[in-house]
């Protein structure tokens, strides 16, 4: 009885000393003034502890993972996470106020703007090419102009030795197989860029209209994800799909040149959506569509990506995190982004996104 | 003379104990019952309120369009609710006579030594989370299926109406058919341990009696176990059907994503579950509501199967006379 009891003393006593280191740990001591990590960053300032969760689009999620380990640097006392999900969950849990802010590949729905809790602000961080991946062993650099695209995808076009694709690729030898098309089972903004891209280049031939689910006809391959997609192009001759540049890249696809809106045909890489993000025009609120962008270097299929955080913001701590995290992202985030295959923004945009920081809180 | 002792009126300290705590006991049961409806109410309340843009907007379109199309703002989920009816058909037409037949070689046929092995297998089998059936599906018995697909069309291609069931483009093997037999793998442990749990709560006599009158055992099992047990094996059936509704990552996994209506078994299609799974990240504006609206109908689908297999066990037991 006597041993029980004193056995229960001792647990409760070990509960309570951990449960006081715990608490004891919680103030950061920072390693001094200055820190050896090579950051163009001027000197920043260290920033209080504060932790800042994110959710959203799963489109720039390489990227952000990569500027989240590499912020942890220069800024140990502030965590940052993020969790993918796609750009509905990232607008939804900042609706609730479960996030301190969300990536979105589209921007905000006008039915959808009275559920935030007030004005936010968009901030577009980062570009990436939508590569139409295609496994066709005869053919190595397949080019396709926009309505033979929206002819493909939109079921009218099911050989390969069509006289449309063969127009756009007088040089080569088409076989007359049956062509497997590939889409996005899952709701997506990939999907949601693509038909936008389709809409603009070829308003007449495609019908199926735009949004991050369309009604693909039937007879057609779904893959979940990039990666599933990517999969599907890789084990099927004759196949083709959407697919984003990261994920096609790793499954080593081979890429159809695009006919961009000069006439020139184009191959998806980070100096050509680098191209099209120069020929934009940029709103007032700093969104942009680079889709079908005018210059001759510009890949036509190059999709936007956004970070949206409230204006107000009611936590200091929180607030100059955010502001902290958004300076490193248009700093040292830029030079990373082609690391990761993806396209840092233009001088023009960038400045114009830097300026909007100072607006948080504001 | 018969005398009656009344027990006298005891004041409050002087109750037994036993009392109280039967009445606690009683309170904290009712509670937890109560608590279970309160929560199916709200959880159905929540659903409905949620999704009720779309119901105003569509109307009953809603649920007999078969076009999904949120880019044109069109939502119909008869494709779906199809895809949902068809793939859990498939599954219980082929998981339950198995689940029956393996109950009745454990309690009926098994020497005793194989009995317990065999049925901890089974419960061990149950426990497998689902997403490993569908993982499992999608690499290995999707990409083998296709040729045994081509096989059976080739032998039924002829017949007037199992030559349209059986048959359907199956490219990458993703089809209701594909589906309906991982469902039916997933499901036959359960509806497995419920079946056996029944037939071992058989009357030892009962079984007896149709042996004495002559009875081979395959007839006694018809005579004896298996109306006895009806009423178990309906709500057997009815956990197996549950599970095989609201299935979402290995039907997602394996069904082909493209919603249509089609006799076809070996083509492609879509479940209710599964779209849920695959558009809800993503979904903004009206598209949201369109498939919270999903899950109310599934809801409303599983309740007309519970409300018909219920009927259905209600009559027989009207019929043998309450001999169930």
């Amino acid at each position: 009885m006597i041993h029980s009891r004193a056995r229960w003393l001792v647990a409760l006593v070990l509960a309570f000393g951990l449960l006081a280191a715990a608490c004891g740990s919680d103030t950061k001591k920072g390693s001094g003034g200055g820190n050896s990590t090579s950051s163009t960053t001027a000197a920043a300032k260290k920033l209080a502890a504060a932790t800042l969760n994110g959710s959203g689009a799963t489109f720039p999620q390489a990227y952000y993972e990569t500027v989240i380990s590499e912020f942890k640097k220069p800024q140990p006392a502030v965590t940052v996470t993020y969790g993918g999900g796609g750009s509905g969950k990232g607008q939804s849990d900042l609706q609730a106020g479960l996030v301190q802010w969300a990536g979105s590949d589209s921007t905000v729905k006008p039915e959808d703007m009275a559920k935030f809790k007030g004005p936010f602000l968009y901030f577009p961080t980062v570009a990436a090419p939508i590569t139409v991946s295609y496994n066709l062993a005869a053919v190595k650099n397949l080019q396709l102009s926009p309505d033979t695209l929206a002819g493909i995808f939109g079921g009218k076009i099911t050989k390969w030795d069509d006289a449309a694709i063969k127009a756009d690729n007088p040089k080569a030898t088409l076989p007359a197989d049956a062509i497997t098309v590939v889409h996005r089972a899952d709701a997506s903004g990939t999907t949601g860029n693509f038909t936008k891209y389709l809409v603009a280049a070829a308003p007449t031939a495609w019908t199926l209209g735009t949004d991050k689910v369309v009604a693909w006809p039937t007879g057609q391959q779904a893959g979940t994800a990039n990666g599933g997609v990517a999969q599907l192009v890789h084990d099927t001759a004759g196949a083709i799909g959407y697919v984003d540049y990261s994920d096609a890249k790793a499954a080593q696809l081979v890429f159809a040149s695009i006919k961009n809106a000069d006439g020139k045909y184009v191959a998806p890489s980070v100096d050509s959506a680098t191209a099209a993000l120069a020929g934009a025009t940029l709103n007032a609120d700093l969104t942009y569509n680079p889709l079908n962008a005018p210059g001759a270097k510009t890949y036509p299929i190059t999709a936007p990506t956004y970070i949206l955080v409230y204006t107000a913001q009611a936590d200091p701590a929180v607030k100059a995190a955010l502001q902290g995290l958004l300076a490193f992202i248009y700093a040292d985030g830029q030079t990373l982004a082609p690391t990761v295959d993806f396209a840092p923004l233009p001088a023009a945009i960038l400045g114009k996104a830097k300026a909007q920081i100072a607006k948080i809180g504001a | 003379m018969t005398t009656t002792l009344e027990a006298p009126a005891l004041s409050g300290s002087q109750r037994p104990p036993g009392r109280l705590l039967d009445r606690t006991f009683r309170g904290v049961v009712l509670f937890a019952g109560a608590l279970v409806l309160i929560i199916l109410a709200l959880i159905a309340g929540t659903m409905v309120n949620k999704a009720m843009p779309i119901f105003r907007s569509e109307g009953l379109g809603y649920f007999t369009h078969d076009v999904w199309d949120p880019a044109h703002a069109k939502f119909g989920t008869l494709a779906f609710t199809f895809g949902t009816v068809v793939v859990s058909s498939l599954a219980l037409l082929l998981a339950v006579p198995v689940s029956i037949g393996i109950a009745l070689f454990t309690t009926e046929v098994a020497p005793p030594w194989l009995r317990k092995p065999v049925t901890y297998l089974v419960d061990l089998l149950a426990a497998v989370p689902s997403v490993v059936y569908g993982l499992w599906g999608i690499l290995v018995l999707a990409p083998a299926l296709p040729g045994f697909y081509d096989n059976i069309h080739s032998v039924v291609g002829g017949v007037p109406i199992l030559g349209t069931l059986f048959s359907g483009d199956p490219i990458s093997g993703r089809s209701f058919m594909t589906a309906g037999v991982i469902l039916a793998i997933m499901i036959t442990p359960i509806v497995t341990s419920i079946a056996r749990e029944t037939f071992t709560t058989v009357p030892q006599s009962l079984k007896d009696a149709a042996h004495a009158l002559g009875a081979t055992r395959w007839e006694m099992i018809r005579a004896a176990v298996i109306p006895h047990s009806r009423s178990g094996l309906v709500a057997g059936i009815l956990v197996g059907l549950g599970r095989a509704l609201g299935e979402t990552i290995a039907v997602a996994l394996v069904i082909g994503s493209s919603p249509q209506i089609s006799a076809k078994l070996f083509s492609s299609g879509d479940a209710l579950a599964a779209v849920i799974a695959n558009q809800f990240g993503e979904a903004t504006g009206n598209t949201r509501p369109a498939l919270i609206g999903m899950a109310v109908v599934l809801f409303l689908v599983t309740l007309v199967v519970g409300v018909l297999a219920r009927g259905y066990v209600a009559r027989a037991e009207r019929r043998t006379g309450g001999a169930v």
